[in-house]
């Protein structure tokens, strides 16, 4: 073999693991889903393999779905919505802070590296019926009995916000970074304030890593069953949990194929969208 | 024009203190009521002690949950650092046609939502035989931490210099022996920086856990969910404590040789 050949062959040999991997873990898993939802799913607990258009009728047009879906859809707004605007400050006054920005982004990014699970009970110490806030407004005299606060979507929105805040803030700080600050005292010395030169060059600057850190805000918001479990209501569920329900709790596995679809169709649009308009590297900067 | 700017740092500083106190609060709480000697693990605090951490000690399906998931996390990390490495080499090294497209492949599985990608593969392995056992969990946490292993090496792969490894070999090394020899040692701080992170992400693993977990195994996030289910006890702060010193100390501790070893590598 010439060694033109063998330089060819060799990155495909070191990709080749990976390659199945992913292949076998992830793409051959979906399609067989796609299969999958189209299977019945019997009283016996039997399935039955064919072409059924059941479990897509349930899942398309059964209305408890679809208010699920748009609520989910609306707490992850909200969810990045509060993101943005609590991490856009942030992430602007570690960038152009004159202090040592190394320690405030890895201040910021602890909370990063601390548990999922810890974190999101870690407000039941603050909010529950003898958590820190009920305690100290009744040793404040404002109130006598302890309320409830949990349990409700405001908590939930709460601990995804918590969860989330810092993708955005890393996103747009990437993206702040990476400007040039003579831009923007370029448009002070031609006339501009410094809350025009903001609006008008620092803010188009920062869109990408906004829209970046908004992407993963939303998707991972939208995708969580685990936060409603902990935070929520009986009433709070969000669409993921309606996945779990289906495959775990009531083992209906078509059925549970044809939700998890809807969900990565509906999340994967917006990725689509993003990546059309704004291509991954951005969202690949933030990340590695 | 000055002063207003001013006042206007002044509250994007007050801000971001107050988005600083947010992020930290509730983890400080857990850390504070851990060391709570009341019976309820919760406010007010009645003295300081460390009799939850002992009783966090003796709890066999606490320790069993640590087992787990280090046994787990340690495989994982080995596993998709040895399949990321390999596909970074290539996608850094080598001139390889479609390498963007390759890129997204690879990125796919942090793109589907983890929710889909446990069900899909949880009914995939399910219809081939495997059914939920360690095996379907260490396959799970492979695959979703493969894309963070790729990127992280990757972003650190392209500062190491082939002058480096041509040097080696027009000296006469083969190439496996210069692979060994020049490419690994320089590469080494971020392969551990890459199995850290697979580690890390695996350790804190809930969302596909949970499906993919046979009946009875526990890993420490699942062990603390399954624990909530009852009501917050000061073991579960102890337990949140615990988790924080790991999961900030090791990543800290990572950080800290990967700057020697690259001080002393001079990269």
């Amino acid at each position: 073999m010439s060694v033109e050949k063998r330089e060819a062959r060799q990155p495909w040999i070191l990709l080749s693991p990976a390659l199945t991997a992913v292949t076998l873990l992830l793409f051959v898993p979906l399609l067989f889903i796609l299969v999958y939802s189209f299977w019945l799913r019997t009283a016996t607990g039997a399935d039955v393999a064919g072409f059924y258009l059941d479990n897509w009728q349930e899942a398309l047009t059964d209305p408890f779905y679809r208010d699920i879906l748009i609520s989910t859809l609306r707490i992850a707004a909200i969810t990045t919505v509060a993101c943005a605007v609590m991490g856009y400050p942030s992430a602007y006054f570690i960038a152009r802070s004159q202090g040592n920005k190394a320690v405030l982004l890895l201040l910021l990014m602890l909370p990063f590296w601390i548990s999922y699970i810890i974190r999101t009970m870690s407000w039941i110490n603050i909010l529950g019926v003898s958590g820190a806030l009920n305690s100290a407004l009744m040793a404040l005299g404002i109130i006598s009995e302890p309320i409830q606060m949990l349990y409700n979507e405001v908590t939930v929105i709460l601990g995804l916000v918590h969860f989330l805040l810092p993708f955005m803030i890393l996103n747009i700080f990437v993206s702040l970074d990476g400007i040039d600050t003579n831009l923007e005292n370029a448009a002070n010395s031609l006339g501009a304030t410094k809350w025009q030169a903001f609006l008008q060059v620092t803010l188009p600057l920062s869109l990408p890593g906004l829209a970046a850190g908004g992407l993963l805000c939303f998707v991972l918001g939208a995708g969580t069953y685990i936060t409603p479990l902990v935070l929520g209501g009986p009433r709070d569920a969000m669409f993921a949990n309606l996945v779990f329900e289906a495959i775990i709790t009531q083992l209906n596995w078509p059925l549970g194929s044809a939700l998890s679809l809807m969900l990565l169709a509906v999340l994967g649009a917006l990725v689509m969208i993003y990546n059309r308009y704004l291509g991954m590297a951005q969202l690949m900067k933030g990340l590695g | 024009m000055e002063t207003r700017f001013n006042m206007g740092w002044t509250l994007i500083r007050g801000w971001a203190v107050l988005v600083y106190i947010f992020m930290f609060l509730p983890v400080a709480v857990v850390v504070l009521l851990s060391f709570n000697a009341s019976q309820f693990g919760n406010f007010p605090m009645t003295g300081f002690s460390f009799r939850w951490f002992v009783e966090l000690a003796g709890n066999e399906a606490i320790l069993r949950a640590f087992r787990t998931s280090i046994i787990l996390g340690l495989l994982t990390a080995l596993i998709s650092t040895t399949l990321g490495v390999l596909a970074s080499l290539a996608l850094v090294r080598y001139r390889v046609p479609g390498a963007n497209a390759i890129s997204t492949l690879l990125i796919a599985p942090i793109l589907v939502p983890e929710v889909v990608l446990a069900v899909a593969l949880l009914l995939f392995l399910n219809f081939l035989g495997v059914n939920k056992s360690f095996g379907l969990l260490l396959a799970g946490h492979v695959i979703f931490t493969l894309p963070f292993v790729i990127l992280v090496v990757q972003a650190r792969l392209v500062s190491i210099k082939r002058d480096v490894e041509e040097a080696a070999m027009s000296l006469g090394a083969s190439p496996v022996q210069t692979f060994f020899q020049i490419t690994l040692p320089l590469m080494m701080p971020a392969v551990l920086a890459g199995a850290l992170f697979a580690f890390t992400i695996s350790f804190d693993d809930i969302t596909g856990t949970l499906f993919w977990k046979p009946g009875g195994v526990e890993t420490v996030p699942t062990q603390i969910f399954a624990m909530l289910r009852n009501s917050i006890s000061p073991e579960i702060n102890a337990l949140g404590t615990v988790m924080i010193v790991m999961t900030v100390g090791l990543p800290l501790l990572g950080a800290v040789i990967a700057r020697a070893m690259a001080r002393k590598s001079g990269t």
